[in-house]
């Protein structure tokens, strides 16, 4: 009876323990762990919309957890540099010291945006390059990079960037794909663009995608 | 084999080729129908005795189980009303040690009293004053006459007169040892009256102990139910059980309820502790959710021993058995432990509101509204801070519906048990007679395919029947008739 009693006390105590922890932190489903890599296009033809970028940074500094990682890197002629990466964060797993960083975050962004200087040149294979090269870093197992281009590259005589890139699971999504005066004329010149960067981006490993609603902004990262 | 086999026996005609197959069938089935209504028969009698067999076996392990509910029933029932008369005992010792204790002193102010009261009594009774003696001299001395005489009449009146004083006085000692008597019986009141309070208090605690006794008798009566084994006493403790198993366990969902807004309090600033992003493992399961279950389930656990220190809970008996000074110190250990989870608990659900309202700023400088700070935000905080020192507390009350739900537990689940084995019973009976009637039924399906050479086997055998009658009864005619001509 008493052994009985025991046991009845040890197992009603474990039983409420697991219904709790299994009710309030889901009982199955893959850890989700995001790391996120901005990369602005500052050409002469697209450093206009950087107020877009700010909403999206703003939308994700506050869908990011503590854990986390966030980096912002300009397009411009030679991007496969450290020196293009604005501003990038590892938020600390503590919450408050994880909202004092996105505040630090946010005020380098905009402190960026009021000093942009259109590049000559648009060198966005070497940014997701250098995208890619972080996020590997980070060790996230969702990895996004989001491009804000008109995705027409433009690079300087020399500079070698036709080759193949692994992805490796990298979701790359396209934000804003505005439209050239080009495009006006001969619209196969756009979808030829968008066409060549998704085949280059699912041959390599990754996701492609392409998001010009803003006002889905939840679509961008699942 | 396909089906091209069955249908082309003879080529193109399909459904004769079928008609010979089920012919052939037929035929089959109708030679093999005694050996086949025999295995159907068998086979049906076969399932439908194991059935009854099994049914057998799980009746047995019902009764069992009735009878070792029944004890554990009994037990239970004997263990609580052991512990009630031993509670009521305690009471009326007590109760006698607080009243009765000072009986002889009660009795020693009685008897002062009373011994006051009746001297009292005495000093106040009334004496009539006596005659003075001289008093019948003195109307010797009136009845002799005067005979007109002056000096005679002079010492009459003398006489008279003396004597009138004398009364005088004797009236104004009378009156005031009246008035004397009157004041020790005005004096005698009090007592009087301490006397009825105290026989009256006496009248209260004997009152009170009657009362204690008359539940004690019918605890008794219980008890003694119990130790009989009787039905009854079986029927009230299960009904007992059954009230407790849900109050109690309404309790409990109530105390969850709790425990999830204690979680509530605690998860967040956890998250400052352990972090955030912190994973048991490769699990989904969050750090800070796990430890801030823990400290809630500490504080259940610590509950649990120092209402068992108090002695309100029986969960664990080697507590129980301890002496009084060990629980005590295990009670005070456990009250200071309690005290620090609740202090702890206080400071995290005061830190969760410092960082809802910095993640709260945050939100707004994403979104780049401003809005203005809430007036009286304090109280929220204040409000937060006092339910995190109280909830632990509150929590410790766990135990006493925890005691009885496990207690009860045992009770219904055995009961339950009882029931689906009945249950069970009832279903394995049916399936067997149902197992029966089918290989009933499946044999006169059985004679049904077969049922054109059955017909042709009944309306020769009537023939052959009746042939046979025609002829015995032809050779009986004639040996009658040749009977008749001898």
């Amino acid at each position: 009876m008493r052994e009985l009693t025991k046991k009845g006390i040890f197992i009603t105590l474990s039983i409420l323990l697991s219904i709790g922890i299994l009710t309030q932190s889901g009982c199955s489903g893959e850890r989700k762990k995001k790391a996120v890599y901005v990369l602005v296009d500052i050409s002469g033809t697209y450093s206009q919309q950087f107020e877009k970028v700010k909403g999206v940074v703003r939308y994700l500094l506050g869908s990011l957890l503590p854990g986390e990682s966030l980096a912002l890197a300009r397009i411009d002629s030679g991007s496969f540099n450290e020196k293009d990466i604005v501003a990038r964060m590892s938020f600390d797993l503590r919450p408050s010291i994880a909202n004092s960083q996105k505040r630090a975050f946010l005020e380098s962004v905009e402190k960026f945006g009021e000093d942009i200087k259109p590049s000559e040149y648009t060198d966005i294979t070497g940014g997701i390059l250098q995208a890619i090269e972080y996020l590997n870093e980070t060790q996230a197992n969702q990895r996004y990079i989001l491009i804000f281009s008109d995705l027409k590259e433009e690079i300087k005589k020399g500079q070698i960037r036709d080759f193949p890139i692994s992805f490796n699971g990298t979701n790359v999504v396209a934000i804003n794909v505005t439209k050239l005066q080009s495009d006006n004329v001969d619209p196969r010149e756009y979808y030829k663009r968008v066409e060549d960067w998704t085949k280059r981006v699912e041959e390599g490993g990754g996701t492609w995608k392409l998001v010009n609603d803003l006002n889905h902004l939840d679509s961008i990262i699942e | 084999m396909t089906s091209d086999f069955w249908v082309n026996l003879i080529e193109g005609q399909p459904e004769l080729s079928l008609l010979i197959w089920v012919s052939v069938l037929v035929i089959v089935m109708y030679v093999a129908r005694q050996p086949a209504h025999q295995m159907i028969l068998s086979l049906a009698r076969s399932l439908r005795n194991a059935m009854r067999l099994m049914a057998r076996s799980v009746m047995f392990a019902e009764k069992q189980l009735k009878l070792r509910n029944r004890e554990v029933l009994l037990s239970q029932g004997q263990q609580h009303a052991e512990r009630f008369i031993e509670r009521e005992f305690q009471r009326v010792e007590i109760l006698v040690n607080r009243d009765l204790s000072g009986y002889p002193s009660l009795q020693r102010d009685l008897k002062e009293q009373i011994t006051r009261i009746d001297e009292d009594y005495v000093h106040s009774s009334e004496v009539p004053p006596k005659p003075p003696e001289w008093l019948k001299a003195i109307e010797a001395v009136a009845s002799i006459p005067d005979n007109g005489s002056p000096v005679v009449a002079k010492i009459l009146n003398d006489i008279h007169s003396t004597l009138k004083k004398a009364l005088d006085t004797d009236l104004q000692e009378y009156r005031q040892a009246n008035r004397e008597r009157h004041s020790l019986l005005k004096k005698m009141m009090p007592y009087w009256r301490s006397l009825t309070n105290s026989l009256n208090s006496v009248e209260i605690k004997i009152t009170g102990l009657e009362q204690r006794s008359i539940i004690i008798d019918g605890q008794m009566q219980t008890y003694e139910d119990i130790r009989n084994q009787t039905d009854y006493a079986e029927r009230m403790l299960s009904s007992s059980s059954m009230t407790q198993f849900f109050i109690s366990g309404l309790a409990l969902c109530l105390a969850i309820i709790g425990m999830y807004v204690n979680f509530q309090l605690v998860a967040l600033p956890m998250e400052e502790m352990v972090g955030a992003g912190s994973y048991l493992g490769n699990s989904s399961i969050r750090a800070s959710d796990v430890s801030a279950l823990f400290i809630i389930s500490i504080e259940v656990i610590l509950g649990l021993f120092l209402m068992e220190s108090v002695g309100v809970t029986q969960l664990f008996p080697i507590i129980h058995l301890l002496e009084d000074h060990k629980r005590k110190m295990i009670f005070y250990i456990m009250l200071s432990f309690l005290f620090v989870f609740a202090g702890i608990e206080a400071s995290l659900a005061y830190m969760r509101d410092m960082l809802a309202a910095d993640r709260e700023a945050l939100s707004q400088l994403l979104t780049g509204v401003e809005v203005a700070e809430p007036p009286l935000r304090w109280i929220p905080s204040l409000g937060q801070m006092i339910m995190g020192f109280i909830l632990p507390f509150v929590l410790t009350f766990v135990a006493i519906p925890l005691e009885s739900f496990i207690h009860s537990f045992r009770t219904v689940m055995g009961l339950v048990t009882v029931w689906l084995l009945h249950v069970l019973v009832v279903i394995i009976r049916f399936v067997g007679n149902v197992v029966f009637g089918a290989g009933k039924m499946l044999m006169n399906a059985y004679d049904l395919i077969i049922f054109i050479p059955l017909k042709i086997e009944r309306t020769l055998g009537n023939k052959l029947v009746k042939k046979k009658e025609d002829t015995i009864s032809g050779v009986l005619t004639h040996q009658f008739e040749v009977g008749e001509d001898k």
